[in-house]
C-alpha cells in the first residue's frame, strides 16, 4: 500500500534535488559556464511552465467532462508559437534591447514610462494569477489526500495545513533563487534549469501513466481506441465558437501570462532559441496531450462513479496498486505545480516591486537614485517581501474560496483577464500610433467588463454578485446582466464574456489612440519598439570584429585625446598579448574603455557611445535621457566653471591693483630714502667741507672764520630741524601721537602763530577778521597752531608778490569750521597742487631752506585732528584751506 | 698755468666751499647753478674740468653728462660727479652716463683735491 511517509520523503527528496539543480546551475553560471545552460532546449523546457498542475490533473478531468475541448488550451499556444513566431520574435527582441523585466515593464516602456499603466497592469496580473496559484496549491493538496486515502495508517493533515507547507516551501525555494542577484536582465539560471527538469519530469510521469493505462489497463492500443471510440468523450463534437474562442484566449494567454513572458522573454538567452520552440514546444504539448483522452475513458469506465475525474492521472495506477507509479504521477503533478508557482511568483514579484513597491519607496524617502547601494539593498527586500506575498496571496485565495469546482473554472477566467493586455501589447509592437491614454482606456474598459462579466460570476452564483443581477442586471438595468450584455443571450459565458471584454477593450484603445497625439517620449519608444529590428542589428550577442574596434579607437581619441586613447589601446592589446593598437573587444576591455570615456563624458553618454558601436546595445530614450542630463549638468557646470574664471579675472585685477599698489608704495620709499639721503647728505657735506677748511687751511681772516662757522652753524641747524620734521611725521604716520585737548579761542590760536613764524611773517601783510575769529574751540591747539605757522612761513617764503599780502578768512559752514589762507603771490601751477602735500615735495629754488615736509606734516596733522587740509584753486593766490569739525570744535558764539 | 675748472652745483654753501678748496690749490674756478643750460655753460667756457652735481634744478647732471659724451667737443672731458645720494644704483647710473669719476656727499676736501687733479693728470 502506498505509504504517506515515503511519499512526504521521496518529495522532500526530490524538492533537494532541484535545489541542487538550481543551485549548481547558478554556480555553474557564476563561473561562466552558460553553455549548456543557454541550450535551445532548456529554453523550450522552461516553456512548459504552460503546463501547469491544472493542465497535468486538469485535462484529464476537462476531457471527462467536455470532450475533445480541453485540446484548444493546447492548440492556442502551439498555433501562437507557430503563426505569431514574428510577432513573438519582435517581442523577444523587445524584450533583449530594451531590457523589459516583465510584461508590465513592456507595456509602460512602450507608452512612455507610464507608471499608471505599469501599476493597472501589475494590479490585473496579480488579480489573474492569485486565483491560478490557488489551483496549484489546491491540485497538491487534492493529490496528498487522494494519496492519504489509500493509507490508512495515515493521519491525514487537514489540507489547509498541507498548502500552507507547500505554499512556504515554494516561496522559500523562489526567495532563493529568484533574488539571488539583481541582473539588469532579470534572467534567473538556477530557476530555469529547475523547471527544465520539473518540465521533463512531468511529461515522463504522464507518459508512463498514460503507457500505463493504455497497455497496463486497457490491453492495447486497439482495445483502448475501441474503448474511446464507444465513450462519448471521443466523439468530435465541435462547438465551433466555442473552440475558436478558446483557441484565441490560451493563444493570447501564452503570450500575456506574467510567468510565460518572464520565460519566454525575460529568461531568453538568444533569439535563436526560438526557432527550436517553434517546433519542440508544439510536440511537446501535443505528447502531454497524447494520453489525456486514454486516461479520461478509463477513468470514467474503471473508477467508482462519483470519483473526482481531475485526479485521475493520480487515481488510475493507485487504484491498481502501482505505488510507484502513482508517486512518479504525484511528483509530476507536484512539478507542474511548483514550477508554475516558481515563475509566476518571480514575474509578479518584480512587477509588484519595480512598479509599486519601489516607486512608493522612493517617494516616501525622497531620496531619489542617489542612494545607489540602499536602493539595490530595497529592491532585493522588495523582490523577496512581494514574492511571500504572492504566494500568500494565493493559499489566502485558496482557503477563502474553499477549493473545489469553482476553484477549477477560474483558470480560463484568468486567461480572458491577462488576455486584456493583448490590445495594448500588440498595438504597441506593431503599431506607432498606439498611446499611453488609448492603452489605458482600453485597459480599464476590458478589465472591468471582464470583472463584471467573468471574475465576479466565476465566483459563483450569488457568491458576489447577487442571483437577481445575474437573472435580470443591476438596478434592473436588463442590458447590463452579467452574462447577457446588450440582450445578446444564448453565447457561451466565457465566450461572451471575453469577446465583450476584449472587444471593446480594442475599440476603446484604437479609438482613443486615433484620437490623440502620443508625446515625444512615446513617439521614441514606440519608434524603438515597433522598428526595432532597424534599432538592432545583430540577434545574437555578437562579439565585434578589429573594425569596430578601430571605430572605438577614433572615438575614444576623439574623446580623450589620441595620446592617452592609443596608450589605453596599446596597453590593453599587449595585456591580450597582440601587436598594435587594436584589442580584441573583450567585454572586460570594453567595460575599462567605457570607465575611461565616462571620466570624460559620463556613464550614460559613454555607454551609449560604446554601446552604439560594438552594436551590442541599443540606444533606448532612458540613454538619451541620461545622455541630455549629462549634458545639461556638463553645461550648468561650465557655467560654473566660467563664473569661477571671471570670480578669478575679477581677483586677479584686484591683486593686480593690489600689486600696482604695492609697487608704487615700494617705489615711493626707494624714493623717500633717497629723499632722505640727499637732505641729510647735503647740510652735512657743507659742514664737513667747512670745518675741514677751517682746521686745515691757514691764513683765514677772521671774516671768513666768521662766515664759514656761520655756515657750520646754520646747516647743523638745518639738519636738526630736518630730523625733527622727520621724526614727527613718523609718529604722526604711525599714529603715535596723543592729542592734547585743550579749549580756546581761534583768534589767539593764530596770534600765537604769526608770532612764532618769528621775523618771518613781517614781510607780509597779514588781514584778518577777528570778529569771526572770535570763537571758541577744543582740539590740540599746538597741532592746529603747528598747521597755522607752517602756512603763514610758506606764504611768507613763497609769495612773489611786491608787496606781498596774507588773508586769513574764518567761517562756519554746517558744522564745519574753515580757515582760508589766501596770499596774493602767483600762487602754485595747477599739476603742482596734488604734490605739494606729498613728502620732499619742494617746487621751486630750496633757498627757502625747508626740507618740504611741512605740508605732509600739516595733512597728517589735519587727519589725525578729524579735518583737511588742501589746495583752493582760483583765488589768485596760493591759497589754503584748513576745515575743522565743529563738534570738537565747540562754537562759543 | 692755471687749471680751469667749472662747478656745476645749486646748493651756494657747497659752492662755496669748492670754490675755496681748489682756489686755494690754484684753481680758475667758475661756477654754474642751473641744470637747464648746464650744457650750453660748459661748451662756452670749456674748463679743463667739470663737477657736475646729479640733482640739480631743472635738469638731472645724468642727462648733461650724457649730452656731453655725446658731442665731440666735450666727448673726452674729466667729470667729477657728486651726488648725495649714496645709493649703488646711483653709481651705476653715473658709470653709464661716462663719469670719469664718481663721488658721494660729504666728501673729504684733500679726496676732491687729490682726484681733480688726477682727473687732469697734474
Amino acid at each position: 500500500m502506498a505509504s504517506l511517509n515515503l511519499l512526504l520523503s521521496v518529495s522532500l527528496v526530490y524538492v533537494a534535488l532541484l535545489f541542487l539543480v538550481a543551485f549548481a546551475a547558478e554556480r555553474a553560471a557564476l563561473r561562466g559556464r552558460v553553455g549548456w545552460l543557454r541550450s535551445p532546449m532548456v529554453y523550450t523546457l522552461s516553456l512548459s511552465i504552460y503546463c501547469t498542475a491544472w493542465t497535468f490533473y486538469g485535462a484529464v478531468g476537462y476531457a471527462a467532462r467536455s470532450g475533445l475541448e480541453y485540446l484548444t488550451i493546447y492548440v492556442g499556444p502551439s498555433l501562437a508559437m507557430i503563426g505569431w513566431l514574428w510577432a513573438v520574435r519582435k517581442m523577444v527582441r523587445i524584450g533583449r534591447s530594451q531590457k523589459i523585466t516583465s510584461v508590465a515593464d513592456l507595456i509602460s516602456s512602450r507608452y512612455g514610462k507610464s507608471t499608471r499603466l505599469a501599476v493597472f497592469v501589475t494590479i490585473m496580473a496579480v488579480v489573474g494569477t492569485t486565483p491560478y496559484i490557488a489551483l496549484q496549491l489546491q491540485s497538491v493538496t487534492l493529490s496528498f489526500a487522494a494519496f492519504a486515502a489509500m493509507d490508512p495508517k495515515a493521519t491525514l493533515p487537514g489540507g489547509s495545513s498541507t498548502a500552507l507547507w507547500v505554499a512556504a516551501g515554494l516561496a522559500f525555494f523562489t526567495v532563493l533563487f529568484g533574488t539571488r542577484n539583481l541582473d539588469a536582465n532579470e534572467r534567473h539560471h538556477g530557476v530555469v534549469m529547475a523547471i527544465a527538469v520539473e518540465a521533463v519530469v512531468k511529461l515522463c510521469a504522464l507518459v508512463a501513466v498514460g503507457v500505463f493505462v493504455v497497455w497496463g489497463l486497457g490491453g492495447g492500443l486497439s482495445e483502448t481506441l475501441a474503448r474511446i471510440d464507444a465513450s462519448p468523450i471521443g466523439r468530435w463534437e465541435m462547438v465551433n465558437g466555442r473552440w475558436a474562442g478558446l483557441i484565441f484566449l490560451s493563444a493570447a494567454a501564452f503570450l500575456c501570462l506574467p510567468r510565460m513572458f518572464q520565460v519566454l522573454v525575460v529568461e531568453n538567452e538568444d533569439e535563436r532559441h526560438l526557432q527550436t520552440a517553434t517546433w519542440a514546444f508544439p510536440a511537446y504539448l501535443m505528447v502531454m496531450s497524447l494520453f489525456v483522452v486514454p486516461i479520461a475513458v478509463m477513468g470514467l469506465d474503471l473508477l467508482p462513479e462519483g470519483s473526482n475525474p481531475d485526479l485521475f492521472v493520480l487515481t488510475l495506477p493507485l487504484h491498481d496498486g502501482r505505488t510507484g507509479l502513482a508517486m512518479l504521477s504525484f511528483i509530476g503533478g507536484f512539478s507542474s505545480a511548483t514550477s508554475m508557482v516558481i515563475v509566476a511568483s518571480i514575474a509578479l514579484s518584480t512587477m509588484v516591486s519595480n512598479h509599486i513597491v519601489m516607486p512608493i519607496w522612493l517617494r516616501v524617502t525622497g531620496g531619489g537614485a542617489v542612494v545607489s547601494g540602499d536602493v539595490r539593498h530595497v529592491v532585493m527586500l522588495a523582490r523577496r517581501v512581494s514574492i511571500v506575498g504572492v504566494v500568500l496571496l494565493g493559499y489566502i485565495y485558496y482557503r477563502v474560496s474553499g477549493g473545489g469546482e469553482a476553484l477549477a473554472a477560474i483558470g480560463l477566467i484568468s486567461f480572458s483577464g491577462v488576455a486584456q493586455f493583448l490590445p495594448a501589447l500588440a498595438g504597441g509592437i506593431f503599431w506607432r500610433g498606439a498611446t499611453r491614454n488609448g492603452a489605458m482606456t482600453g485597459l480599464i474598459v476590458g478589465s472591468a467588463l471582464w470583472t463584471w462579466c467573468l471574475f465576479l460570476p466565476g465566483f459563483g452564483d450569488g457568491v458576489v454578485i447577487p442571483v437577481h443581477v445575474l437573472e435580470s442586471g443591476p438596478f434592473g438595468l436588463v442590458w447590463l446582466r452579467p452574462e447577457a450584455l446588450f440582450g445578446i443571450e444564448g453565447i457561451d459565458p466565457l465566450v461572451h464574456g471575453a469577446l465583450w471584454s476584449l472587444f471593446f477593450n480594442t475599440v476603446c484603445f484604437v479609438t482613443v489612440s486615433l484620437m490623440g497625439f502620443p508625446t515625444p517620449v512615446e513617439r521614441l519608444q514606440g519608434a524603438q519598439f515597433v522598428n526595432v529590428y532597424q534599432y538592432s542589428e545583430s540577434p545574437g550577442r555578437g562579439t565585434a570584429g578589429p573594425v569596430q574596434t578601430e571605430d572605438l579607437l577614433m572615438m575614444s581619441q576623439r574623446i580623450l585625446g589620441p595620446a592617452q586613447a592609443q596608450a589605453l589601446f596599446l596597453r590593453e592589446a599587449q595585456a591580450q598579448g597582440l601587436a598594435g593598437y587594436l584589442p580584441d573587444p573583450t567585454p572586460g576591455f570594453l567595460q575599462a574603455l567605457e570607465r575611461e570615456l565616462a571620466g570624460s563624458v559620463g556613464a550614460a553618454t559613454a555607454h551609449a557611445m560604446v554601446g552604439q558601436l560594438t552594436g551590442g546595445a541599443v540606444v533606448s530614450v532612458e540613454d538619451l535621457m541620461a545622455v541630455a542630463d549629462e549634458t545639461a549638468q556638463i553645461m550648468e557646470y561650465s557655467s560654473q566653471l566660467e563664473a569661477k574664471s571671471q570670480e578669478l579675472s575679477r581677483t586677479a585685477r584686484q591683486l593686480r591693483a593690489a600689486n600696482d599698489k604695492l609697487t608704487q608704495l615700494s617705489l615711493q620709499k626707494d624714493a623717500f630714502l633717497s629723499q632722505i639721503s640727499h637732505e641729510l647728505r647735503t647740510p652735512m657735506t657743507s659742514i664737513r667741507a667747512f670745518s675741514e677748511i677751517l682746521r686745515d687751511a691757514d691764513g683765514l681772516s677772521s671774516a671768513q672764520r666768521l662766515k664759514y662757522s656761520s655756515i657750520i652753524h646754520d646747516e647743523a641747524v638745518r639738519l636738526t630741524r630736518l630730523l625733527d620734521d622727520l621724526l614727527d611725521l613718523s609718529v604722526l604716520e604711525n599714529g603715535q601721537i596723543n592729542l592734547n585737548l585743550t579749549e580756546g579761542r581761534l583768534s589767539s590760536l593764530i596770534d600765537h602763530a604769526i608770532s612764532a613764524t618769528g621775523g618771518a611773517a613781517d614781510r607780509l601783510r597779514i588781514r584778518r577778521n577777528r570778529v569771526a575769529e572770535s570763537l571758541l574751540l577744543t582740539t590740540d591747539r599746538d597741532r592746529l597752531g603747528q598747521v597755522f605757522i607752517n602756512l603763514i612761513a610758506n606764504a611768507a617764503k613763497y609769495c612773489d608778490a611786491e608787496r606781498p599780502e596774507l588773508a586769513i578768512h574764518v567761517r562756519q559752514r554746517g558744522g564745519t569750521l574753515i580757515v582760508d589762507f589766501i596770499d596774493n603771490g602767483t600762487g602754485i601751477e595747477t599739476d603742482q597742487q596734488a604734490v605739494i602735500f606729498e613728502k620732499f615735495a619742494r617746487i621751486g629754488e630750496q633757498k627757502a631752506g625747508g626740507a618740504g615736509l611741512g605740508l605732509a606734516i600739516c595733512r597728517e596733522i589735519m587727519q589725525r585732528l578729524g579735518g583737511t587740509i588742501g589746495y583752493l584753486p582760483g583765488q589768485g593766490g596760493a591759497a589754503f584751506r584748513v576745515t575743522l569739525p565743529l563738534a570738537r570744535a565747540m562754537a562759543a558764539q | 698755468m692755471s687749471k680751469n675748472v667749472l662747478v656745476i652745483e645749486d646748493e651756494p654753501n657747497i659752492i662755496e666751499a669748492i670754490g675755496f678748496i681748489l682756489s686755494r690749490d690754484g684753481w680758475r674756478v667758475a661756477t654754474h647753478s642751473n641744470g637747464e643750460d648746464a650744457v650750453e655753460a660748459v661748451r662756452s667756457r670749456m674748463p679743463d674740468l667739470v663737477i657736475l652735481d646729479v640733482m640739480l634744478p631743472g635738469r638731472s647732471g645724468y642727462d648733461i653728462l650724457r649730452d656731453l659724451r655725446g658731442a665731440e667737443a666735450t666727448a673726452g672731458l674729466p667729470v667729477l660727479m657728486l651726488t648725495a645720494r649714496g645709493q649703488n644704483r646711483d653709481r651705476e647710473m653715473a658709470e653709464a652716463a661716462g663719469a670719469s669719476r664718481f663721488m658721494t656727499k660729504p666728501f673729504s676736501n684733500s679726496e676732491v683735491l687729490a682726484a681733480v687733479n688726477q682727473l687732469i693728470g697734474a
